[in-house]
């Protein structure tokens, strides 16, 4: 005889344990990107292949200073989400906890080296 | 407690291929997966390039170097095709989130757009940064 209700035993298992923020961030991200992505592939587009004073002058100019910085912030948060739902899919118990703290890990830095860049051209 | 029986099945997109024929809807999902994760390499790779800019001539030198040469241009061209295939992709999950287009002709159809306008975006991308 089972002790458990139905209920009992599906709780907890299998799902995110919370609601729908992580799908939602996502969506809010999307669309900023949306936004930002092509202004920003014009801008290191156009910067790209030039010299260091031409690189310099264009990350100093406060247009492509803020939409990469933003991109900065928001493109390495959405991809923090994104791979953290690949490693969910794909990894388990403790594997899937350290490639998690890793992908944050990796996508902090890249944000914070692209700022420090960006703050010691532009400012 | 009885331990609940763990059913071996095969873990997406694993199936695709073995057991499950491919699809516009199946390829298209996996395909705004990989892209999306691809792109940290190119993430990497500029913002690196951008460190060297703010650094020093010599440092700037080695990382123009790199990003410029073949394996600069193959990374960033592979690269900005992957944006816009995620980017379009991106915006029909928007448009299947709001509950629309999920039927399968349009769904294809939606589909097929992703591949042929990411293509035609990295094109026309390319003409006018260059």
């Amino acid at each position: 005889m089972r002790y458990l209700t139905a209920r009992k035993r599906a709780e907890f298992r299998g799902s995110a344990h919370h609601g729908t923020e992580h799908h939602w961030s996502m969506t809010v991200s999307a669309v900023g990107l949306a936004l930002l992505v092509p202004a920003w592939l014009y801008v290191f587009g156009s910067a790209l292949g030039g010299t260091r004073e031409e690189v310099l002058a264009t990350f100093a100019r406060p247009f492509p200073a803020i939409v990469t910085a933003l991109l900065l912030v928001v493109g390495m948060r959405h991809f923090a989400m994104g791979a953290t739902t690949m490693i969910e899919d794909y990894a388990r118990g403790t594997t899937r906890k350290m490639l998690i703290i890793g992908v944050v890990a990796l996508s902090w830095a890249i944000a914070a080296t692209g700022l420090y860049a960006l703050v010691r051209i532009a400012l | 407690m009885a331990a609940p029986k763990r059913v071996e099945r095969p873990l997406s997109p694993f199936m695709i291929g073995p057991y499950y024929r491919p699809q516009m809807t199946s390829i298209s999902s996996i395909l705004t997966r990989i892209t999306g994760n691809g792109l940290v390499v190119a993430a990497l790779l500029a913002v690196w390039w951008l460190l060297a800019a703010a650094t020093s001539d010599d440092y700037f030198a080695v990382a123009n170097a790199v990003v410029t040469s073949w394996f600069g241009d193959l990374v960033f061209t592979l690269s900005l095709w992957a944006v816009w295939y995620h980017y379009l992709a991106g915006l029909r999950h928007l448009y299947f989130d709001a509950g629309k287009g999920l039927d399968i002709p349009t769904a294809e159809k939606l589909g097929w757009a992703c591949i042929i306008g990411s293509v035609v975006l990295t094109v026309i991308t390319i003409l006018l940064v260059q």
